[in-house]
């Protein structure tokens, strides 16, 4: 750990504590929320610790807390958590082979560093300039959420059951907020924005007649709002190349 | 919690599924590469679901609408979001909002 601290800048690790403590925070409303809807407090507690993926979690309880089929949540959730795949091909070598370890201990390592791959530790790894600072920064927040996120929920689902009313102290409302948060940052650019307005208004004309978890399925549909835009590009290019 | 075995199964095969995909980037990544194109287009997917995610916890409730109260909540957060508040900002201000607005009596 201390090669961590010597590694990372402050205002890194700080920037990191912070998005764990997000974390952490979130975690409570999920685990809040989970005992809200009728899951016994191991659920989340589970869950947590086995998918460690916020935004599928949330998912895979509301699907089936509003009655949906738990595979059909699975594959809702599998769909979101296959950005991770995108992440893995993004990332420069960092869950790979790592020269100060070897045997069977790398082989553990490489597999806990591919479970504690998420949206923050990806976002600290690709901002660091170099990969001894990359890897640094991926497996303090990794470790950081892999701590925080169940923590948070097995606190929140004995507070929830204490409770009771989450709703009262707005506690649904974070978890959109959250995600909303989270692809803020996509959403500046324009073609995106209108594709995922396009899935949005998809997805809620679709609530009211399909069963819980297919909206968001069919809200994928406004990807091709983006495939008009890369065929249009091509188009243009195409035409520029041929003018004389 | 109704079928807990089908439950458990299911909350099993997202974590598996979840997993494989964590796993198989960095492999994938040493061997093939996807066109710039097919990646815009894995991004922008990710990020419609998403999308569609927060639209339909936000503003529905089962297969009707939620009432006011949550989605002014998450309004005030992606407003804060957009003007780039800090994350605990953003989600803080949210629930505040909501919980301020059903104590008003807003449905």
């Amino acid at each position: 750990m201390s090669s961590i601290y010597r590694t990372l800048a402050r205002g890194t690790l700080r920037d990191i504590a912070l998005a764990c403590l997000a974390v952490w925070f979130i975690g409570l409303s999920y685990g809040a929320i989970a005992v809200a809807s009728g899951f016994p407090l191991w659920f989340p507690a589970a869950q947590s610790v086995l998918v460690l993926a916020g935004a599928s979690e949330f998912l895979f309880i509301g699907i089936v807390a509003a009655g949906g089929n738990p595979i059909a949540a699975a594959l809702a959730g599998l769909l979101v958590n296959s950005r991770h795949l995108t992440y893995g091909l993004a990332l420069p070598d960092i869950t790979g082979p790592d020269m100060t370890t070897t045997g069977p201990g790398r082989i553990w390592r490489r597999l806990l560093a591919s479970h504690v791959m998420n949206d923050e530790t990806v976002v600290f790894a690709l901002a660091q300039e170099d990969l001894p600072r990359k890897r640094a920064a991926y497996w303090t927040c990794g470790l950081g959420v892999l701590l925080c996120w169940p923590a948070g929920a097995v606190l929140g689902a004995l507070i929830g059951g204490a409770i009771g009313n989450t709703n009262a102290f707005g506690l649904d409302a974070m978890f959109p907020a959250v995600i909303l948060a989270l692809i803020m940052p996509a959403l500046r650019d324009r073609v995106t924005v209108r594709a995922a307005l396009a899935g949005a208004a998809i997805a809620l004309a679709a609530t009211p007649f399909l069963p819980a978890g297919l909206p968001v399925l069919l809200a994928l549909a406004g990807v091709l709002v983006v495939v008009a835009s890369q065929r249009a590009a091509s188009q243009r290019a195409a035409s520029r190349g041929t003018a004389p | 919690m109704k079928d807990p075995t089908l439950v458990v199964a299911g909350m099993l095969a997202l974590s598996a599924g979840t997993f494989a995909f964590r796993f198989s980037g960095p492999v994938l990544r040493q061997r093939i590469s996807f066109p710039p194109w097919a990646e815009r287009l894995l991004e922008a997917a990710a990020v419609v679901l998403l999308a569609a995610l927060v639209a339909t916890t936000a503003l529905t409730q089962g297969h009707g609408f939620a009432g006011l109260a949550r989605p002014g909540g998450v309004l005030v957060g992606g407003v804060l979001a957009w003007r780039k508040a800090p994350f605990l900002v953003v989600v803080l201000a949210a629930a505040a909002t909501t919980a301020v607005l059903r104590l008003l009596g807003v449905p």
